[in-house]
């Protein structure tokens, strides 16, 4: 399992650095946030990244997908973190995709992967119910209702809930709020009646929703795997979006990490640019060190998931964690090189510590995964 | 058909380990005694160190990837790698440990010397006839190394070298130094640099060990007072030894840091567990040292990915440079790190100085891991001049 990429990867992550630096640069973010864009992404530049297979990268060829693995998704997170380019990718092609592809029924697969490979439909997982990601806490109810179930509760911070046609929800069908045994994952049409969608515009100018679920019926086919069988599948479909948003993160990292290299070899004072000075030297070399060893350990986790390897989860805790103390060093760092004009809107230097703050919280943050890591680790 | 190749030198490399390493040769290396350096002044422990040495040394493996022709194996990295992963199944240990010839003098001969030197110095290194120490470092040339004042006049027949090192590791267990010395004192001063092989065994060589604060003497003080040096004994051209240093210190941290980053011993999370024991929740008892430990094994495990991925692009022909600086600049404070959370752990175990003392040792020791070598500071001055391209001052 080399730590290098390989010919095609490269050319993927040139593609994609090419295509964001053209058609999806901050630039676009800004636009989207000053026109208050309902949707949050624009919709044109989706279906581009749909045509050029970025929607289906983990959807096998015979759905409609290009069939790839975790390495490239990643690679176009971490080009989409470069640029900060808003879109469904994380909620569809890694989320949606990973639980529909790994864990669906053929009959759910054939209805809703060919569409979600071209960009048409759109997914959101709906995962957390309070401020702080604990998936293993569920209290959102489906019980038995004839021959299929009825939900109810309540979903926060779901990402893209705002677009998606569907949701994938986790709900408790048996045991008591944080049993290991007995969630169920649910595939919910975004329109079911009892399916309500409050937009929650974030930090970062992206969109996620409130979503309550007020005694919506569904029929025993909206089951995703097995009843009480949730855990596992949603465990893994969530260190797919873990590793990936990772990824994102690394590319918000370095990108912040060169544009205040940029500012401080030609910001002068004193009489010099003030990149001569050893004061921020030393700073920004142990920064390249830690955007280094983040990029590093995203790679590896990306890898271990792709080889379906025993260590993997581990790994990715350790990816997701680390990369909430790099991107956001990175980011506050970017701030304070900047300067005065680093606290101004005016330019983008801001955007990318608004970006990373909300990955971070996103799929459990830094000091969750530390712990998950000590956990895993038997301490 | 590569793969079978392969298959059957892993085969035929773990028979050999099995029926070969003596049983005392396996297992994490202990204490001092288990620490086999080679040369002259070295008498081994116990048999089988020695043993163990001839058997590596008859098959080329005590320097498996130098040329057969001067005492290794000539084998390339696939095949090198196999032979350390077969070492590490059975536990087997190197045959020579901190050799400065295997380690330092070794790369710089193959790159820079001529066919004589190689047959001469090579070999006994790689059967661990002679062991060398490395005069770098001076009492008023440190992190400004290339001020370096250590004397070569030219007398003719041989050089006459005269001054002082410090910090030679190993300088008093060693047969041979190879030495920077200045050749010019009226160019810059990076320009009027040789670098010189002595032989140790001579009336003008002195040693003297340095008590460091862990009570311990790696480090030495070296003076040359006339000591001669031969002619076919200069590395390289004559004022051109600056560029073989650099080139052994890029070598050097490359080592340093992959040495500190990959340190063998008890994952600390294990000496945690022992030491404070696990609460009712199977937790580790002190939340706080558990928070450092985990931050500290999530960052070691980012670095060993970044050792893996330099490599492998090393292997893959995209080069590294300065880059290596972040693994001394990164490894070095990590053990550092380590080993104050190692005595976080222990408590008042880990300060009793009788007995083995090792806690307290090896934690003291550490801290001159992100000096030796290139201080950390010189290494970030590295990093942001050389790699990130920021200006001078």
């Amino acid at each position: 399992m080399s730590l290098v990429l390989s010919d095609e990867q490269v050319m993927l992550k040139d593609s994609a650095d090419g295509f964001l630096a053209e058609h999806a640069p901050v630039a676009q973010m800004r636009r989207l946030r000053d026109e208050d864009a309902p949707d949050g992404f624009d919709r044109a530049t989706w279906a581009l990244m749909a045509d050029m297979g970025w929607a289906g990268v983990l959807i096998p060829e015979d759905m409609g997908g290009v069939g790839l693995g975790m390495v490239e998704a990643g690679l176009i997170a971490e080009a989409m973190g470069r640029t900060l380019t808003g879109s469904p990718f994380l909620s569809t092609a890694v989320l949606g995709a990973t639980a529909l592809v790994r864990f669906a029924s053929p009959a759910q697969q054939s209805e809703w992967l060919p569409r979600m490979a071209s960009g048409i439909a759109l997914t959101a997982l709906a995962v957390d119910e309070g401020p702080r990601h604990m998936p293993e806490r569920v209290e959102t109810r489906a019980t038995r209702h004839g021959n299929g179930f009825r939900l109810t509760g309540a979903k926060t911070f779901v990402a893209d809930a705002h677009v998606a046609d569907m949701l994938i929800v986790s709900a408790r069908t048996s045991g008591a709020a944080t049993d290991a045994d007995g969630v169920t994952l649910f595939l919910v049409p975004a329109n079911a009646p009892g399916v309500t969608i409050d937009r929650t515009r974030m930090v970062d100018e992206r969109n996620a929703g409130r979503v309550t679920f007020d005694t919506v019926d569904l029929t025993g086919d909206a089951v995703l795997g097995a009843v009480d069988g949730g855990a596992g599948p949603l465990a893994r479909v969530l260190n797919a979006g873990r590793a990936v948003l990772a990824a994102e993160m690394s590319g918000a990292a370095q990108e912040s990490f060169a544009r205040s290299m940029d500012y401080i070899k030609q910001r002068k004072q004193f009489g010099s640019s003030v990149g001569s000075f050893q004061a921020l030297q030393h700073r920004a070399a142990h920064l390249y060190t830690e955007t280094e060893l983040g990029r590093s350990i995203v790679l590896k986790s990306l890898k271990a998931l792709d080889a379906d390897a025993p260590d993997a989860d581990l790994l990715v805790a350790a990816a997701k964690s680390k990369l909430g103390q790099v991107a956001q060093l990175a980011a506050r760092e970017a701030v304070q090189l900047h300067g005065g004009v680093g606290m101004t809107d005016a330019i983008d230097i801001g955007f990318f510590m608004k970006r990373v703050r909300t990955a971070e919280a996103m799929l459990g943050d830094s000091n969750q995964h530390a712990d998950r890591f000590a956990r895993l680790k038997g301490y | 058909m590569e793969e079978q190749v392969t298959d059957a030198f892993r085969a035929e490399t773990r028979a050999w380990l099995e029926g070969n390493c003596p049983p005392d040769m396996r297992g994490p290396i202990r204490d001092e005694a288990d620490i086999v350096t080679g040369g002259t002044r070295w008498t081994p422990a116990f048999a089988a160190q020695q043993i163990w040495l001839d058997r590596m040394a008859a098959r080329g493996w005590t320097v498996p990837e130098w040329p057969e022709a001067y005492g290794g194996a000539g084998l390339d990295k696939p095949h090198a790698k196999i032979l350390r992963e077969e070492m590490a199944r059975i536990g087997a240990r190197k045959p020579i440990v901190s050799s400065m010839g295997i380690s330092m003098l070794g790369p710089a001969l193959l790159k820079y010397g001529t066919e004589a030197q190689k047959r001469e110095h090579l070999p006994p290194i790689a059967r661990g006839d002679i062991a060398w120490a490395q005069g770098y470092s001076e009492p008023n040339a440190g992190s400004d190394l290339a001020s370096l004042m250590t004397r070569c006049e030219d007398m003719g027949a041989y050089f006459a070298v005269t001054g002082q090192k410090i910090w030679t590791s190993g300088a008093d267990k060693a047969d041979w130094i190879f030495v920077l010395v200045r050749t010019d004192r009226n160019v810059p001063k990076h320009f009027g640099i040789s670098f010189v092989l002595i032989d140790m065994a001579q009336p003008g060589v002195e040693v003297r060990p340095i008590k460091l604060i862990s009570g311990r003497s790696p480090f030495c003080e070296t003076f040359f007072d006339d000591a001669r040096a031969e002619k076919h004994n200069l590395l390289g051209t004559l004022n051109d030894g600056w560029n073989i240093a650099k080139y052994l210190l890029t070598h050097e941290r490359e080592m340093i840091g992959e040495v500190f980053g990959a340190m063998q011993g008890r994952p600390l999370s294990e000496i945690a567990v022992q030491s404070l024991g696990l609460d009712a929740d199977g937790r580790l008892a002190d939340s706080f040292v558990r928070a450092d430990i985990a931050r500290a094994e999530i960052d070691a495990l980012a670095f060993m990915a970044t050792l893996e991925r330099v490599t492998d692009q090393a292997k893959a022909g995209q080069g590294l440079g300065a880059e290596s600086s972040i693994l001394k600049y990164y490894g070095t404070e990590m053990n550092k790190r380590r080993n104050e959370l190692s005595m976080d752990c222990a408590g008042s175990d880990a300060l009793e100085w009788d007995g083995s003392g090792d806690a307290a040792r090896h934690w003291l020791r550490s801290k001159g891991n992100s000096i030796e070598g290139g201080t950390t500071e010189v290494q970030l001055n590295i990093i942001a001049k050389r790699v990130l391209g920021l200006p001078s001052a």
